[in-house]
C-alpha cells in the first residue's frame, strides 16, 4: 500500500561478468575516462548552480516592471458571474488532485504578466506588496509545484486583493485568457476588499465563473459554504508595529472603540454607552488637530487627548469591531494582535477561517440590534473566560493573521482538508494555542464505557527460568473466575520451556510465547493472542495474591479501564536537597505508581508502549534491564492525565516474611537506579506526568462489620 | 599494441564529446528557456529586485473605510435566502425567552408515528408552552414529514390550510420538520407547499438549498425509532488494532438507472471478497428485471450469502452511499454499530452539521473518488480508528439514539443562535457528555464544567463550599457539624439553607468559626436544595443534611478524592438499585450490599454545575414529582449525574456506620415507617426510569479508602488516623 513504509530491495549487487583479461584493462580505462568526464560535467553543471540557486534564478533579478505585457482585445471573452450554487462536488475537479501518500494538494502559480487594454492603458496595478508576499509564501510552501500538468489548484498572479484598484471587466478578461482557466475550475482568487460604492457587495465583483474565492468580507448570502474560504483583511500595521504579548488580566478600559469612520448612528450609540458607564468605556475618533508629519492612521483622539494606535488597544479588555461599508475590517487584525477580545457587531458576517476556527473561544458576537445591551452582555462574561479569550485572540493573530504567509497557508490548508478529509487537521490543532496543547490531555480512551464482565482478562506472565515459581503463579491465577487466557512470555533463549505435559492443567487456554531476545519490553508487546481488552501483567514470583484479590482487581479495572490498576504501590518525591526526583517504596499515605509486577491495564497501552513510547525510553529500558514498569506508569499517566488505582491493602507479594516486595531487591543501588529512571523519563517527557493520590480501592464492605460469607470478596489479605 | 592505442583514442574522444555535448546542451537549454525543472529545486516565484518598493494593496485610509455610507441592512425577504436576522422575529423571544408552541392537534387529522413522536418530544421539552402569545417558535400540527407526492402519507392541500391559519404569518418563527422531499425521478427538495420564512428541519438536506444558520439538517430516522432513552451503542471492545473481521463493508441495492445510480452502480468494483465486502442486489422496485444487466444474477446470489447486521457489526468501516435521496437509514445504523461511516453522498449537509464536527466520527468521501476509498481507509492509523469508533458512540448516544434527542438537539441549535454570546462553543458539542447536557446558561467557559478539566489543562478549585440544609430549629448536632466542617483546611465557606418554618436565629447564635457563614432563606419550592445559588462560588459543593455527622478527617479525605473525580458524586452513604424480577420493576435498597449505585446527598461532594443542571435541564414536572416523594430528590440527582457521566458514584471510607438511621432522616416533617419510605423510593425510581427511558444508574463494587486504611501499621504513620477511631 502507498501508505505503508517503503519496501527495501534486499538483493545484493549484481556480479560483473568475467571477460578476457586482455580486454579488461582497456574497458576499465575507457570506463574510468568516461566516468571522469561525467564527474567533470556534473561538477560544472551543479557547482555554480548550487551557489546560484541559493540566491535566485537569473530571471528573478528582474523588476516587476519588466514582465511581459499582454494586450487584451476589447472583445475577448468575459467569464460568467460567480455561480452561487457551486460546491466542491459540482464545480471542483478532484481528479486533478489525485490520491497521494502525503495527502497534499499541488498548487501552481501563473507567471506574472502585465495586462493592458487595446489602447495600452493598464488594467490594474501589476502586483501589490501583499500579493507578492502571498505568492512567495505559496511558492516556498510544500503545496507548490511548477508543473502545470500536475497541479490541482491554480493561483493566478493577477492581483485582485483590492477591487478598487482594478478595472472589473478587463480583469475578468485577463482571467479568462489564462492557459488553464477552463471556466475557472480549480482556480483560487484572493480578495480582501470586495465591492465598491455605493452598495459595497460582500464578494468580489469581478466575474469569475467557477473559481474559488478566498474573500475578506463575505456575508452569509455570498459565501458558498464549503467552497469559498473566508479570510481576514490583512492589516499592514501587523508588519510595522511590534506589540509584545501582554499577559491576560484586567486592563484599564473595559470597552474600547478605535474605528475612525463609523456610521453616525453607531457612533452615537457608542457615545451613549460611554456616557452611561463613564471611564471604563472609551470611544476614540480621528484626530483633527495633528501637527504635520504625524501619520493620522497611528493616532486616535478623544476630547483632545491623543492616543497611540494600535498600542492603545492593549489597554482594553474588549475592543469593538463594527461593520463599516464592508463587513470585513482590518481593525480585527489589530485588535487580535493587541490581545484584546473583539466584540464583533456585523450581522451576517462570515468570520475569517470560520470553517475551522471556533470564534466563540476568542470573541463575543453581538447582533446589531443588541448593541445597546453590549455593556451588560460583556459584564456577564466570567473573568476566567475573558483571560482565555485574550490568549486565544493573540494566538489566532499569531497563527492565522500576522502575515500574508499565514493567511495564504491557512487558506490552502483548508482546501487541502476538504480534498483529503481523512487526513484533515483536527479542531484541536487549529484552535488550541501551544500552551493549551502542552498542558491539556486528550485521553485516547475517552468514551466512558464499562467493558462487559464476560470479556474477562488475559494474564501475561513474563518468565526467565524460575519454573517452579512460575507454575505456582499459573495455578493461583487460573483460579480467578474472569481469567480467559494465560500467556507465558518465555524470555530465555538458552533454555527451552518445559514439556507440554509438565505444565499445570488449567481450565483456560495457556499459550507460551518464545521471544527472540531477552528484553523487558517483551512483556508489553501487543500479542495477537491477547483477545481481551484487559491485560493482567504478573511476575513469575507473585504468589501471595488471592483469587479474590485478583478478581476484585479486574472489577476495579472495569470501572477504570483507562488506568493502571495494580497492587504494589509506589511514590515519586521531589528531593529538595538533590533537586531531583526520588523513588520511594516505603509504605506511605500516597501513591503515584503501581508496579506492573501485578497490574491490570488496557491492551491499548501495550500498543502505545511498543510503538509510541517517546524518545529512546524503550531502548534505554531494554539496555538497562530495569524500570519498564515505571516507563509504563509514565506513558499511561501522560496520555490519560489520570492517576493509577492501587487495589486492596496488599503490600507483600512473594512471601509473608518478606519486607521487600520489589521484583529485584531493596538495596541502595536499586533505589538509586530507580530514581535515575524517574529523572530520565521526566526529562524525556519534558514534564512529570505522574499524579499523586491518597486513596486505594477496597471492596465496598471491606472490614465492615458484616458476615464474611455474604461479602463478594471475603479473602482480601491485610498486608 | 595497435589495438590498445585505438581504444585509448576512442575513449578520449568519446569522453570529450560527451563533456562537450553536456555543456552545450546545458547552455542551449538555459538560453532557450526550455522549462525543464531539475528534480529537487522547482522554479519558484521570482524574488523581484524591486519587491520592497511595491505599493500596498490598500492605503491605510482605505482600510479605515473613509466616508462610509450608511450600513446596508439586508432585509431581503426572499424566503430562499432567509437568515435569522432577516426572517426570524427575535422580538418574540425577548419577553419569555425561548418558548416553543405546538398547535393543538386537530381531530380527524391523523399524523404518522414519527411525527407523533416529534410532537411528543416537543411537548416533553422544558421549552414547551401552551400559550401562543408567549411563544418564540411554532410547530405545525400537520404532518409534514413525508412530502413525496407518490407516498400514502402525503397530506394534500397543505398550502391553503397554512394560508388560513392566523398564526402562520408567512411561516415566520415556524419550524417545519421533514424527512422526505421530492419524488420520482429527481427526488429534489420540493415540499409541495411554500415554507416561506419558516425554518426547515429536514433530512437528506442538499447543501445547495440549505440556508446556513437558518435551517437545520436532521438525520433520517426509522418509524420505530424510540421516543426516549434509546438503545446503547454497540461498541464493546476498544481494541487496537481494531479486531474486526472486515475492513470495509456495504450491502444494499444497486440502482441500475435514475438518480443515485452513479454511485450505487459502481460499489461492486471495490469488493475483494477478503477484507472488503461490497454486495449489491438489483432487486428493487417492481420492474427491476427490465433494467437487469449481466452482473445481476451473480450479484444477487452473493448478496444472499451475507447478513446485513453481521456485516455491520463486524466491519471497521461501513460505506454509507446516497440512495435516491442523500441521506439513508444506514447512516444511523452504522453510527450505532460503531462502524465508522464512509460517506459517499456528495452535497449532503450532514445532520446537525452546524455544531457537530463529523471529521471526528466519519470519513467524508467523494462519490467521484470511490475507487480511492479502500486505500484511503487503509491509511488511517489505528489510534485514529479507535478515536473515530468512540466518537460514533458518543454522537449516537448524545444526539441520535431517540426522537427526543434529535428534536431537543434541533431546539438547542436554534436557541444557541438567538444569543450568540451565550451559546456553546463548538468544543462542548463534540466532547462527552455533549451539548444537550452542557448548559450555556451556566457558563460558556469550558473550565467551569466538571467534564473537561483534562482537555482544558486545568483542575477543579482547591476549596469547597459546605451547603447545609436545615429544616428544624438549630440543634446541637447541626452546630457540631458546622464546627467539624469548618475545621477542614479546604473549606472556603459554609452556606446554610434555612428551610424551617421559624425565622433563622441571629448571627450570635451561630458557632464562632474561622470561615464565612451565611444563611439563605429557603425558597419553599420543591428541590430548592439543588437550586443554583449564586453564593456557591467554588467548584465543589459539600451537600449536608442537618442530621449528618462527619468528622474533619472524613471531610478532608472525601474532598481530596473528589478532586480526582470531579464529575462524580463522592460521598459516604450509599444505597443501590436492583431489578426485582418478581414484580418486574426496579427495586431500591439502602441495606448493606456488595454494590452501590447511589450516594446520598445528605453527605456528599459534587460539582456545583449539577445544581444548574438539576434546575435548568430537568422539567419542572419531574422536579415536583421528586420533591413529593421521600428521598426522591436524592435519587433523581444520582440518576441525573449517572445519565450524564455513564459512571457510578464513589463511596469513600467513613468512620462509623449510621446506615440504618438514614431512611428515616430522609423523610421530611413527619416520620413515617421506613417501609413506606422504601415504597416511595421504589415508586420514585421507577418513575424516573420511565422519564429517562432507561435505567441510567451504574453499579460499583468498590469503595475508596486512604492508602493505609486499617492496615496493621503504626497509627502514627497514617494521615487520616481519625477515620479509624471506633
Amino acid at each position: 500500500m502507498m501508505c505503508a513504509s517503503a519496501k527495501y530491495n534486499t538483493r545484493g549487487p549484481a556480479l560483473i561478468p568475467r571477460m578476457k583479461t586482455k580486454h579488461r584493462v582497456y574497458y576499465i580505462t575507457l570506463f574510468s575516462i568516461v566516468l571522469l568526464g561525467l564527474i567533470a560535467t556534473g561538477m560544472f553543471q551543479f557547482w555554480p548552480h548550487s551557489i546560484e540557486s541559493s540566491s535566485d534564478w537569473a530571471v528573478e533579478k528582474r523588476s516587476v516592471h519588466d514582465v511581459p505585457v499582454v494586450k487584451l482585445p476589447a472583445d475577448s471573452p468575459i467569464p460568467e458571474r460567480g455561480d452561487l450554487s457551486c460546491r466542491m462536488h459540482t464545480c471542483f475537479d478532484v481528479y486533478r488532485c489525485g490520491f497521494n501518500p502525503k495527502n497534499k494538494i499541488k498548487v501552481y502559480i501563473y507567471s506574472l504578466k502585465k495586462y493592458v487594454d487595446e489602447y495600452g492603458a493598464s488594467v490594474s496595478n501589476t502586483i501589490s506588496r501583499e500579493y507578492n508576499e502571498l505568492l512567495t509564501a505559496i511558492s516556498d510552501s510544500e503545496f507548490y509545484t511548477d508543473d502545470v500538468n500536475r497541479a490541482c489548484l491554480f493561483v493566478p498572479s493577477i492581483d485582485v486583493l483590492n477591487q478598487n484598484t482594478l478595472r472589473i471587466k478587463e480583469t475578468a478578461q485577463a482571467l479568462a485568457q489564462l492557459s488553464r482557466w477552463d471556466r475557472g475550475t480549480n482556480h483560487l482568487l484572493f480578495n480582501m476588499l470586495p465591492g465598491g460604492p455605493p452598495d459595497y457587495n460582500t464578494a468580489l465583483d469581478v466575474p469569475r465563473d467557477r473559481a474559488l474565492l478566498a474573500g475578506g468580507g463575505f456575508s452569509t448570502w455570498t459565501y458558498r459554504q464549503g467552497y469559498d474560504v473566508s479570510i481576514p483583511v490583512y492589516s499592514p500595521l501587523s508588519g510595522e508595529v511590534d506589540l509584545p504579548e501582554r499577559g491576560p488580566g484586567p486592563r484599564r478600559y473595559f470597552i474600547l472603540s478605535s474605528q475612525m469612520a463609523l456610521h453616525p448612528e453607531y457612533r452615537s450609540e457608542l457615545e451613549a454607552l460611554q456616557a452611561e458607564n463613564g471611564e471604563s468605556v472609551l470611544v476614540l475618533d480621528k484626530c483633527t488637530n495633528l501637527s504635520d508629519g504625524v501619520p493620522a492612521v497611528r493616532k486616535r483622539c478623544h476630547n483632545n487627548q491623543i492616543f497611540d494606535y494600535p498600542q492603545v488597544l492593549q489597554e482594553a479588555t474588549f475592543c469593538v469591531v463594527l461593520r463599516g461599508a464592508r463587513l470585513g475590517q482590518a481593525v480585527l487584525s489589530d485588535v487580535l494582535q493587541a490581545g484584546c477580545v473583539p466584540v464583533i457587531i456585523a450581522d451576517s458576517y462570515i468570520l475569517p477561517f470560520s470553517e475551522v476556527l471556533d470564534w466563540k473561544r476568542a470573541s463575543v458576537v453581538i447582533p446589531e440590534e443588541k448593541m445597546p445591551e453590549m455593556y451588560s452582555i460583556l459584564q456577564s462574561v466570567p473573568q476566567r473566560q475573558i483571560e482565555e479569550m485574550q490568549r486565544q485572540a493573540r494566538w489566532f493573530w499569531e497563527a492565522y493573521f500576522r502575515s500574508m504567509k499565514a493567511i495564504a497557508l491557512a487558506t490552502l490548508q483548508i482546501i487541502n482538508d476538504r480534498i483529503y478529509p481523512y487526513a484533515a487537521i483536527s479542531y484541536e490543532d487549529w484552535n488550541d494555542p501551544p500552551v493549551v496543547k502542552w498542558s491539556s490531555v486528550s485521553n485516547p480512551l475517552f468514551l466512558p464505557l464499562i467493558p462487559p464482565q464476560s470479556q474477562g482478562f488475559t494474564a501475561i506472565v513474563l518468565t526467565y527460568d524460575r519454573v517452579e515459581s512460575l507454575f505456582r503463579v499459573i495455578t493461583e491465577v487460573s483460579k480467578v473466575p474472569s481469567l480467559s487466557k494465560l500467556l507465558v512470555v518465555w524470555n530465555n533463549q538458552n533454555k527451552n520451556p518445559p514439556e507440554d505435559s509438565l505444565w499445570p492443567k488449567i481450565r483456560v487456554p495457556l499459550k507460551v510465547v518464545r521471544t527472540a531476545e531477552n528484553k523487558l519490553s517483551n512483556r508489553f508487546f501487543p500479542y495477537d493472542e491477547i483477545e481481551t481488552e484487559a491485560v493482567l501483567a504478573i511476575d513469575d514470583d507473585i504468589i501471595m495474591l488471592t483469587s479474590d484479590e485478583l478478581q476484585f482487581g479486574y472489577e476495579v479495572w472495569r470501572e477504570f479501564p483507562d488506568r493502571l490498576v495494580g497492587y504494589p504501590g509506589r511514590l515519586h518525591l521531589w528531593d529538595h536537597e538533590m533537586n531531583k526526583w526520588k523513588y520511594e517504596s516505603e509504605w506511605t499515605n500516597e501513591v503515584s505508581m503501581v508496579l506492573t509486577g501485578a497490574a491490570f491495564y488496557h491492551k491499548y497501552f501495550n500498543y502505545l508502549y511498543t510503538y509510541k513510547m517517546p524518545g529512546d525510553i524503550k531502548n534505554w529500558v531494554d539496555a538497562h534491564m530495569n524500570c519498564e514498569d515505571i516507563a509504563m506508569n509514565f506513558l499511561v499517566a501522560n496520555v490519560t492525565g489520570k492517576s493509577v488505582i492501587k487495589v486492596t491493602p496488599r503490600k507483600k507479594f512473594k512471601c509473608p516474611e518478606c519486607t521487600a516486595i520489589d521484583g529485584l531487591s531493596l538495596d541502595q543501588t536499586h533505589m538509586v537506579e530507580r530514581s535515575e529512571c524517574i529523572n530520565k523519563f521526566a526529562s524525556v517527557f519534558g514534564t512529570m506526568p505522574l499524579k499523586v493520590v491518597e486513596h486505594r480501592a477496597d471492596p465496598v464492605l471491606y472490614k465492615d462489620d458484616f458476615p464474611e460469607k455474604l461479602k463478594s470478596f471475603p479473602n482480601i489479605g491485610s498486608l | 599494441m595497435q589495438a590498445r592505442k585505438k581504444y585509448l583514442l576512442v575513449a578520449f574522444l568519446a569522453s570529450w564529446l560527451l563533456l562537450f555535448l553536456l555543456l552545450l546542451g546545458d547552455r542551449l537549454r538555459r538560453s532557450a528557456f526550455i522549462s525543464q525543472p531539475r528534480a529537487g529545486s522547482p522554479r519558484r516565484w521570482p524574488r523581484w529586485a524591486d519587491r520592497s518598493l511595491l505599493g500596498s494593496f490598500a492605503d491605510p485610509q482605505e482600510l479605515q473605510d473613509r466616508g462610509a455610507p450608511p450600513p446596508p441592512s439586508p432585509r431581503l425577504n426572499a424566503s430562499s435566502r432567509c437568515r435569522m436576522e432577516t426572517c426570524f422575529d427575535l422580538g418574540r423571544c425577548r419577553r419569555h425567552g425561548f418558548k416553543v408552541f405546538t398547535y393543538p392537534r386537530q381531530r380527524g387529522q391523523p399524523v404518522s408515528d414519527s411525527y407523533g413522536k416529534i410532537l411528543a418530544s416537543l411537548e416533553r421539552s422544558r421549552y414547551h408552552t401552551r400559550r401562543p402569545e408567549e411563544a418564540c417558535l411554532f410547530v405545525l400540527p400537520i404532518d409534514t414529514l413525508d412530502r413525496d407526492r407518490l407516498s400514502a402519507r402525503y397530506v394534500p392541500g397543505l398550502g391553503q390550510e397554512l394560508g388560513a391559519s392566523p398564526l402562520w404569518n408567512g411561516g415566520r418563527n415556524h419550524l417545519v420538520f421533514n424527512l422526505y422531499s421530492g419524488t420520482w425521478p429527481h427526488y429534489g427538495e420540493e415540499l409541495g407547499f411554500d415554507v416561506g420564512q419558516a425554518m426547515l428541519a429536514k433530512a437528506s438536506f442538499d447543501a445547495g438549498s440549505f440556508r446556513p444558520g437558518f435551517d437545520v439538517s436532521i438525520p433520517l430516522f426509522p418509524r420505530d425509532h424510540p421516543q426516549r432513552g434509546g438503545q446503547e451503542g454497540r461498541l464493546r471492545h476498544g481494541a487496537v488494532p481494531p479486531r474486526k473481521k472486515y475492513l470495509l463493508a456495504f450491502k444494499g441495492k444497486r440502482y441500475l438507472t435514475g438518480i443515485g445510480s452513479g454511485t450505487r452502480n459502481a460499489l461492486h468494483h471495490i469488493h475483494n471478497g477478503k477484507d472488503i465486502v461490497s454486495l449489491t442486489t438489483c432487486k428493487h422496485g417492481k420492474d427491476w428485471e427490465k433494467h437487469k444487466d449481466e452482473r445481476c444474477d451473480k450479484d444477487n446470489v452473493d448478496y444472499e450469502k451475507f447478513d446485513y447486521q453481521e456485516l455491520l457489526h463486524n466491519s471497521t468501516f461501513c460505506i454509507v452511499p446516497r440512495g435516491r435521496r442523500l441521506g439513508s437509514f444506514r447512516f444511523l445504523e452504522a453510527l450505532q454499530a460503531a462502524c465508522i461511516p464512509v460517506l459517499l453522498s456528495d452535497g449532503w449537509e450532514l445532520p446537525f452539521s452546524e455544531v457537530i464536527d463529523w471529521s471526528k466520527a466519519a470519513v467524508v468521501g467523494s462519490e467521484k473518488l470511490l475507487l480511492q476509498i479502500p486505500s484511503a481507509v487503509r491509511c488511517i492509523h489505528p489510534e485514529r480508528v479507535l478515536a473515530l469508533q468512540q466518537q460514533t458512540q458518543f454522537l449516537w448516544d448524545a444526539y441520535f439514539s431517540s426522537v427526543d434527542k434529535i428534536v431537543h438537539t434541533t431546539l438547542e441549535i436554534i436557541k444557541d443562535r438567538l444569543l450568540p454570546h451565550r451559546s456553546r462553543p463548538r468544543f462542548l458539542w463534540n466532547a462527552p457528555p455533549g451539548g444537550l447536557l452542557a448548559l450555556p446558561d451556566f457558563s460558556t467557559h469550558i473550565g467551569d464544567f466538571p467534564f473537561y478539566y483534562l482537555q482544558h489543562g486545568s483542575s477543579p478549585s482547591d476549596k469547597f463550599t459546605a451547603f447545609i440544609r436545615v429544616v428544624s430549629p438549630l440543634s446541637q448536632p447541626v452546630l457540631r457539624l458546622i464546627q467539624a466542617v469548618s475545621r477542614s483546611q479546604y473549606c472556603a465557606q459554609i452556606l446554610v439553607l434555612w428551610s424551617c418554618e421559624k425565622p433563622p436565629p441571629p448571627l450570635e447564635k451561630w458557632p464562632q468559626i474561622t470561615v464565612p457563614l451565611s444563611v439563605i432563606e429557603g425558597r419553599r419550592e420543591p428541590s430548592d436544595r439543588f437550586f443554583p445559588y449564586a453564593a456557591i462560588r467554588t467548584d465543589a459543593v459539600l451537600s449536608l443534611d442537618e442530621h449528618s455527622s462527619l468528622s474533619t478527617s472524613e471531610v478532608d479525605f472525601a474532598f481530596v478524592v473528589w478532586r480526582s473525580f470531579p464529575e462524580r458524586i463522592v460521598g459516604f452513604l450509599a444505597s443501590s438499585h436492583f431489578w426485582d424480577a418478581e414484580q418486574q420493576r426496579w427495586g431500591y435498597t439502602s441495606r448493606w450490599t456488595n454494590e452501590l449505585s447511589i450516594v446520598l446527598t445528605a453527605a456528599a461532594f459534587y460539582h456545583r454545575y449539577y445544581h444548574s443542571l438539576f434546575t435548568g435541564y430537568l422539567p419542572a414536572g419531574l422536579r415536583e414529582l421528586a420533591g413529593g416523594l421521600a428521598a426522591c430528590e436524592d435519587i433523581l440527582m444520582n440518576v441525573l449525574v449517572a445519565a450524564v457521566t455513564k459512571l457510578p458514584p464513589i463511596k469513600v471510607a467513613q468512620r462509623k456506620q449510621h446506615k440504618e438511621a438514614v431512611p428515616q432522616q430522609q423523610v421530611k416533617g413527619t416520620a413515617p415507617s421506613s417501609s413506606r419510605g422504601f415504597l416511595q423510593q421504589q415508586d420514585c425510581l421507577n418513575q424516573l426510569v420511565d422519564w429517562f427511558g432507561y435505567m441510567p444508574l451504574v453499579s460499583s463494587q468498590l469503595r475508596l479508602d486512604p492508602v493505609l486504611f486499617k492496615d496493621q501499621v503504626s497509627i502514627l504513620r497514617k494521615k487520616y488516623r481519625h477515620l479509624e477511631r471506633p
